[in-house]
């Protein structure tokens, strides 16, 4: 009765989870050292489906969570600034592989995939609401 | 009414799952027939059969019972439009899906509720 809550509740977890990872590679676009002095790598997050109860039923049903976060294996931009403290000897920086117009596409996709949970989450409040009130006038 | 309910019920978590998973890589959305399944439910159709027994010729055999096929079988979509990642689900579709299992939902509580509305006023002392 209350699987809709624990469906939709993950879904809003895993994509806030979603938006922290676009928020962190957004923000660190232009990170050139991290704590290991190595440029930033963008980070993914993985989603699983996350069936509830026996996986092996007619009726799987399931949330979804985030099963790891990923960095990405793409190369680093390397950008022409001899003047920069973190050049090499040819006067290049590794810059971080942030596709900050591909980050941007996936916060919008994340939050419109948040925006349709809720509605679900309301959607069965309000039916709930209704069931409560049965034979009230 | 209440196997309607208990359906809807049922097709809403389904399609809830649906939609949470909207970016699961490799998630196949489901859904099933609801007329189909309610009249399995009702044991109106020539649906799913009983569960074989075993004959017993000899009091001393052991009782046995198979399974029987479940009235309750969510089907996997096929999709208008595939993706790269494998996943099938089609948030319009869904949503469509979703407002129209939600509208029944309501109706069927209407009802109910109207029913037992009519039942008390009929208790009602003049």
């Amino acid at each position: 009765m209350f699987a809709v809550f624990k469906i939709s509740g993950s879904a809003l977890m895993a994509n806030s989870q979603r938006m922290n990872a676009v928020a962190s590679n957004i923000a660190n676009a232009n990170s050139v050292s991290g704590p290991d002095g190595q440029p930033y790598r963008a980070r993914q997050v993985v989603f699983q489906m996350q069936p509830l109860g026996d996986a092996h039923s007619t009726h799987p049903i399931g949330g979804v969570r985030v099963s790891g976060v990923v960095e990405s294996k793409a190369p680093f931009k390397r950008v022409y600034d001899p003047g920069n403290p973190m050049a090499d000897g040819y006067g290049y920086v590794n810059m971080p592989n942030v596709d900050v117009v591909a980050e941007t596409v996936n916060m919008i996709a994340a939050s419109r995939s948040y925006q349709a949970n809720v509605e679900v989450i309301n959607t069965a409040k309000t039916l709930m609401n209704k069931t409560l009130s049965i034979g009230q006038s | 009414m209440q196997t309607a309910l208990a359906l809807r019920q049922r097709r809403m978590e389904l399609l809830a799952t649906n939609i949470a998973n909207a970016d699961t890589p490799n998630y196949k959305a489901r859904d099933f027939d609801f007329k189909q399944a309610l009249a399995d439910a009702m044991g109106i159709s020539n649906g799913p059969l009983p569960p074989p027994k075993l004959t017993l010729t000899s009091e001393r055999h052991i009782p046995g019972e198979g399974f029987g096929g479940t009235n309750f079988s969510p089907k996997y979509r096929i999709p208008y439009q595939t993706s790269m990642d494998g996943n099938t689900v089609e948030m319009d579709i869904e949503r469509l899906a979703f407002a129209d299992n939600t509208t029944q939902q309501q109706a069927g509580l209407n009802f109910v509720s109207s029913d037992i509305q009519r039942l008390m006023s009929a208790l009602q002392p003049t």
